[in-house]
């Protein structure tokens, strides 16, 4: 089946997330859609999978336009997806799942479904026991249960989301496989990822998605160089190591391992210095989450010591954190940092150190208007959070930062931003970098990780190399990012 | 699952809103009365001449609108907090076991007015208790607050039932009506003519005054509010969850056996323990918090109001053969309709957002 | 005491309970809670009363009693799926309104005598020893309430429409995607779950507590539901089991109060309610971490075995109860 789509524009406001996409997958070809977080790569898969109606642009399908407004219409077209953490029901069995959407039945018949399901497997050489809880399989399985379901559905254009995040080595190997099978059999792939060495090893061509443009394609094989010029953008940055004198070791972590129920980062050492500043690099979701969020002492080490100024602090409260000088700021400024409903001065008013038992309004009100002034804030003091648009968002959550901390954790402390707003953010930190605060920082900017950072910390699916900015230039880091260097 | 109450601003739309919601409360209630064989301004007539007809019965309403004021003080400080305090009545029950309990043991050896003292602050502490376990069974056994809150109140039903037949039945007759009524030296001290202690009104505003300053000018009130708006949020700041949402709940119950106190001193009160003692005020004051959207200075009216509303609505079993139910079906309406008007506003909302 | 007769009884006095538990389970595994239970039994009952009584028709009470359970229930499904309120706030409004709803209507049927359903035996197998007595000695409702554990068994688990539902209420964007109308289906389960617990009411007085009263005497039946509901981990069967449980434990106290005459009376029928928080609180506490923590302290076997039995008695809901489905 061959699917075009033709000057899709998706907006969220002001926000452009497609601005014109043109792409043309051929049938039976693989397919391949690289691009960044924030390049439109998700919201034009939600187009294409029907959860999304694009604002403008058509959608063809050998030659037909087709409009679809729900994945179930997007499905009757054979169209399909796999998404990242597979839309299937945790609490429910292999075979319910697998039977559950089954057009056209009222009665439920596990015993034929079940062989149809071993049979279909066995074609991709996938094992299911049907009868065990979805909850229980790894998501690697998962996923090969979600593409069985869908071949068994009619698919016909499978778009696979981030696909290998998750899964181990072998559990890619099969997959490879099964899809390359799928496209013998007529099927037409559309692999999305930012892995770099996964899609020139898989596809056989390659498109780039960038600012919400297909920034370029590329027939396979295509040298990582073109591919990461696409991604990133020609620029020439060169690692620019930061100036701050560094002093004694704060925060020392040795051999810890860390997971989630996606990926596992394993007995990872790293030691920090006071002044330090460390950015960690790679797309969402590698692994920095976890190492910040345990740095932070939000989440339990499965193994490991985390020590900060040579105490011992693994397993401890996030309180015991707190109170040690750790502050952990997070991407999710709604979610997790602000408080909807809550206005500025009562933002301030809580985060008050050594408060008194009745709130000092005016003091409140006086440090909120300092503050909007020093972070150039577009809002009042009485304004409520939720009301201030997203980079205003992001400098409230700086400006809630206490004045001095031992360790700084932050995720995407300038995202968002403009230019100028980030040079007087990053003047604010490495103030306090000099004073001795040590900076780790997550950032999809590659420029900002080179140009701020002693080091680089680039993540890969759990896996972390260290890399020290004056030796690495802004190629190599989006490889880097990309997954080369990581192949073991 | 999502307790938030959204808020409302004070625009023109809204307070047109808020008069249709009445309204149309008002209408519905009417219609049932026709259905249940009244005529709706008859009876609507007698509940308010039941309520404000005289001075005894404004009395009435007055000494009912105590502990009313008194939970719906409490209430604010757990719906701040974003948590649905259930249990509230089970906790005014446990405020009048212990008042009635320290009442017992040192009627005969204290001075009245100390007694009563003690027996207020016992009834504070048995209402906290009760709260701590409602808050207990939700942060550490993972027990939901409303069948926590629930079951904590049918337990402190059967102890009541229990002392009242068991230990502290009264001498040679032992039935539900309750204990030995204390002696009128141990009554709140009314005025003459006007058949209200002022100590529990005054109580009931002081609580409602001291509540709204705690949660828009302490420290403390601040980071409950936080927590009701965004749990996450708060942890990540470093406020400690478990221990302001024990508070909250420890106050609220306070507050509610204070109410119980009121419920067994107090002028309105028949001077002693007996089954059913909340007499459903709790969950009167939720109606009341509901309506008022959660403002302070909107409970006090409010409740009272509804305090009308039950005392008048007596009138109507005693001269209509109506149950006195009406009252509650009046104050169902009233809070259902706020809520939807709510709903549909924001409703609304959303759809231009869009 | 014969045995038989004894379980016979307990099958006898079930059906209300057992309906408006089905019911409440349909409901919330589409992802719905209906708090207003309690008021709900409470004004079907009456209602179911008042219609049989006016009509002299007990088929005719039960479908008042079902329609009036499905009206409660649109208004709970209007405010939350529509509207986006709160159900915990409109439930326990309605709880509050059903019930008193019911006392003024009421009113004037209280202490009436009225139709009751009629005692019907299945012939030559009522007359089976044991088995006989207990299943088919009864009346239509308990026969219906004994279809109806299988029957919403059957549909959960056997049919289509039934795996979607219970999609529904775990994970409505994965149901979303393969084709379920997420808002339509909640609020057709949820008017049907209203429709059960209106025959569970009416189940009340038109058999096992005749007529209407105020207090009507079964005040506090309709939270206790709700923890069945949770107890029973919005299974059928497992639900079924806590609602026999829960009846059984009131004939049980009611034959303690004929045992212990000296005991005031008024004592017994709260005894089984404070029962409820100890199996709620059996049900969810092992997924606290301080329990975990608690397990990890015993030596490898015990800690299994503890693990084992705690995991077979926990429940936990459907993931999406309560939540509010966006479709971006």
């Amino acid at each position: 089946m061959k699917v075009e789509l033709k000057d899709i524009y998706k907006y969220f406001g002001p926000v452009q997330a497609n601005d014109g996409v043109m792409l043309c997958v051929e049938s039976g070809s693989l397919h391949g859609l690289l691009g960044e977080n924030g390049a439109g790569k998700s919201t034009l898969m939600k187009v294409l999978s029907g959860f999304l109606s694009p604002d403008k642009g058509k959608i063809f399908i050998d030659g037909i336009p087709v409009s679809f407004t729900s994945p179930v219409q997007a499905m009757a077209l054979g169209i399909g997806m796999l998404h990242q953490d597979p839309l299937d029901f945790p609490a429910l069995s292999v075979i319910d799942n697998f039977l559950l959407g089954e057009p056209g039945r009222f009665r439920v018949d596990r015993h034929r479904t079940r062989r149809k399901l071993v049979e279909l497997a066995a074609q991709f050489d996938f094992k299911f026991d049907p009868d065990v809880f979805v909850s229980n399989l790894s998501i690697g399985e998962r996923q090969q249960l979600e593409i069985v379901r869908l071949i068994w559905r009619g698919v016909s254009l499978l778009i696979l989301d981030e696909p290998t995040t998750a899964i181990s080595a072998q559990q890619k190997d099969k997959l490879f496989a099964a899809l390359r099978k799928l496209t013998e059999q007529g099927k037409t792939i559309l692999f999305v990822s930012h892995k770099l060495e996964e899609v020139k090893e898989l596809c056989n061509r390659v498109a780039v998605l960038a600012h919400g443009k297909v920034t370029g394609e590329c027939e396979m094989p295509c040298p990582t160089e073109k591919l990461v010029e696409m991604m990133f953008g020609q620029a020439i940055i060169v690692g620019k190591p930061s100036t701050v004198p560094l002093g004694k070791t704060v925060l020392d972590l040795s051999n810890l391992t860390l997971n989630d129920w996606r990926l596992e980062v394993q007995d990872f050492s790293l030691e920090v210095r006071s002044g330090e500043i460390i950015g960690l690099a790679g797309l969402e979701g590698s692994g920095q989450q976890l190492v910040l969020k345990a740095c932070a002492g939000l989440i339990r080490p499965k193994a490991g010591r985390i020590r900060i100024d040579h105490q011992d602090m693994t397993g401890q409260s996030y309180r015991a954190y707190l109170k040690a000088g750790v502050t952990y700021m997070t991407a999710g400024r709604l979610e997790e940092g602000l408080v909807a409903g809550m206005t500025l001065i009562e933002h301030h008013a809580l985060i008050e150190h050594h408060p008194s038992f009745w709130v000092n309004w005016t003091l409140a009100e006086e440090i909120a208007v300092q503050r909007i002034q020093e972070f150039n804030i577009k809002g009042h003091p009485a304004t409520p959070v939720e009301e201030l648009s997203g980079g205003n968002q992001q400098r409230t959550l700086l400006s809630l930062l206490p004045s001095q901390s031992r360790i700084l954790l932050m995720e995407h402390p300038t995202r968002g931003l403009d230019l100028e707003s980030t040079e007087s953010i990053w003047e604010l930190l490495l103030n306090r970098a000099r004073k001795g605060t040590a900076i780790l920082f997550t950032s999809s900017e590659l420029d900002e990780l080179l140009n701020r950072s002693h080091r680089v910390l680039v993540f890969f699916s759990g896996r972390i190399r260290v890399l020290e900015t004056n030796q690495v230039n802004g190629v190599q880091l989006g490889e880097s990012i990309g997954g080369k260097g990581f192949e073991s | 699952m999502n307790h938030n109450t959204v808020r409302f601003g004070t625009s023109t739309t809204e307070w047109v809103l808020r008069c249709l919601a009445v309204l149309v409360a008002f209408v519905l209630s009417a219609m049932l009365l026709l259905v249940a064989g009244a005529s709706p301004l008859d009876a609507f007539a007698l509940i308010f001449s039941g309520a404000f007809g005289s001075s005894a019965k404004l009395a009435y309403v007055m000494t009912a609108w105590a502990p009313v004021l008194l939970c719906s003080a409490g209430l604010l400080v757990t719906f701040a907090a974003g948590l649905w305090n259930i249990g509230i009545e089970g906790q005014v029950v446990m405020g009048a076991v212990f008042a009635t309990g320290v009442m017992q043991a040192l009627q005969n050896s204290l001075p009245p007015a100390f007694v009563l003292l003690l027996a207020a602050l016992a009834g504070f502490f048995g209402g906290a208790l009760w709260g701590m376990f409602a808050g207990g069974l939700k942060l550490y056994g993972n027990v939901n607050e409303i069948f926590g809150g629930l079951g904590l109140n049918f337990i402190a039903g059967s102890l009541t039932v229990y002392l009242v037949l068991g230990p502290w039945k009264r001498p040679g007759i032992g039935s539900t009506s309750g204990t030995e009524p204390f002696p009128p030296s141990l009554w709140l001290p009314a005025f003459k003519g006007f058949h209200v202690s002022p100590i529990e009104v005054l109580m009931g505003l002081i609580a409602i005054v001291l509540i709204a300053l705690v949660l828009r000018g302490t420290y403390v009130g601040l980071q409950l509010k936080a927590i009701g708006k965004n749990q996450r949020s708060a942890f990540l700041m470093g406020i400690p969850m478990s221990q302001r949402m024990l508070f909250a709940f420890a106050l609220c119950g306070g507050l509610a056996g204070l109410a119980g106190w009121v419920l067994v001193a107090g002028t309105s009160a028949r001077h002693n323990l007996f089954p059913l003692i909340s007499s459903g005020y709790g969950f009167l004051a939720i109606l009341v918090v509901l309506l008022a959207n959660l403002s302070a200075l909107w409970s006090v009216p409010i409740s009272f109001f509804f305090a009308a509303i039950v005392m008048g609505s007596l009138q109507l079993a005693l001269q209509r053969q109506l149950d006195s139910s009406l009252g509650g079906v009046i104050q169902g309406m009233l809070v259902l309709s706020i809520l939807m008007t709510q709903g549909i506003k924001s409703r609304l909302l959303r759809q231009k957002g869009k | 005491m014969d045995l038989s007769i004894l379980i016979a009884s307990i099958l006898a006095a079930s059906p209300p309970i057992l309906f408006a538990v089905l019911g409440e389970t349909i409901t919330e595994k589409a992802g719905v809670i209906n708090l207003s239970l309690d008021g709900s039994i409470l004004l079907t009952a009456m209602i179911g009363f008042v219609v049989a009584l006016r009509t002299n028709s007990v088929i005719a009470g039960f479908i008042a009693g079902m329609i009036v359970g499905a009206l409660i229930a649109s208004i709970i499904a209007f405010m939350s799926l529509t509207l986006h309120q709160p159900q915990v706030a409109t439930g326990f409004v309605l709880t509050l309104l059903c019930r008193d709803l019911a006392y003024v209507l009421g009113n004037p049927y209280a202490h009436v005598p009225g139709p009751l359903v009629p005692y019907t035996p299945i012939p030559w197998l009522a007359d089976l020893p044991i088995v006989g007595t207990i299943l088919f000695d009864q009346n239509p409702i308990v026969y219906l309430s004994l279809l109806a554990i299988i029957g919403v068994w059957a549909y959960l688990f056997k049919t289509q429409l039934g795996l979607k539902l219970q999609g529904l209420g775990e994970r409505p964007a994965a149901a979303f995607v393969r084709g379920i109308h997420v808002i339509r289906m909640r609020y057709i389960y949820t008017l049907i779950g209203g429709a059960l617990v209106g025959m569970g009411g009416a189940s009340f007085s038109l058999m096992v507590k005749p007529g209407w009263a105020r207090p009507y005497g079964i005040e506090g039946t309709g939270w206790i539901a709700l923890a069945i509901v949770i107890f029973g981990g919005w299974k059928p069967i497992r639900a079924a089991i806590g609602a026999y449980f829960f009846v059984s434990l009131q004939t049980a106290v009611n034959i303690l109060q004929s045992l212990m005459p000296n005991v005031p009376t008024q004592l017994f029928p709260a005894l089984p309610f404070p029962l409820m928080i100890l199996t709620l609180l059996l049900v969810t506490m092992g997924n606290t971490e301080w329990m975990n923590r608690f397990l990890n302290l015993f030596p490898e076997k015990i800690q299994q075995l503890l693990v084992r039995t705690l995991k077979t008695l926990q429940t936990s809901p459907p993931a999406a109860l309560g939540t509010i489905f966006k479709k971006e």
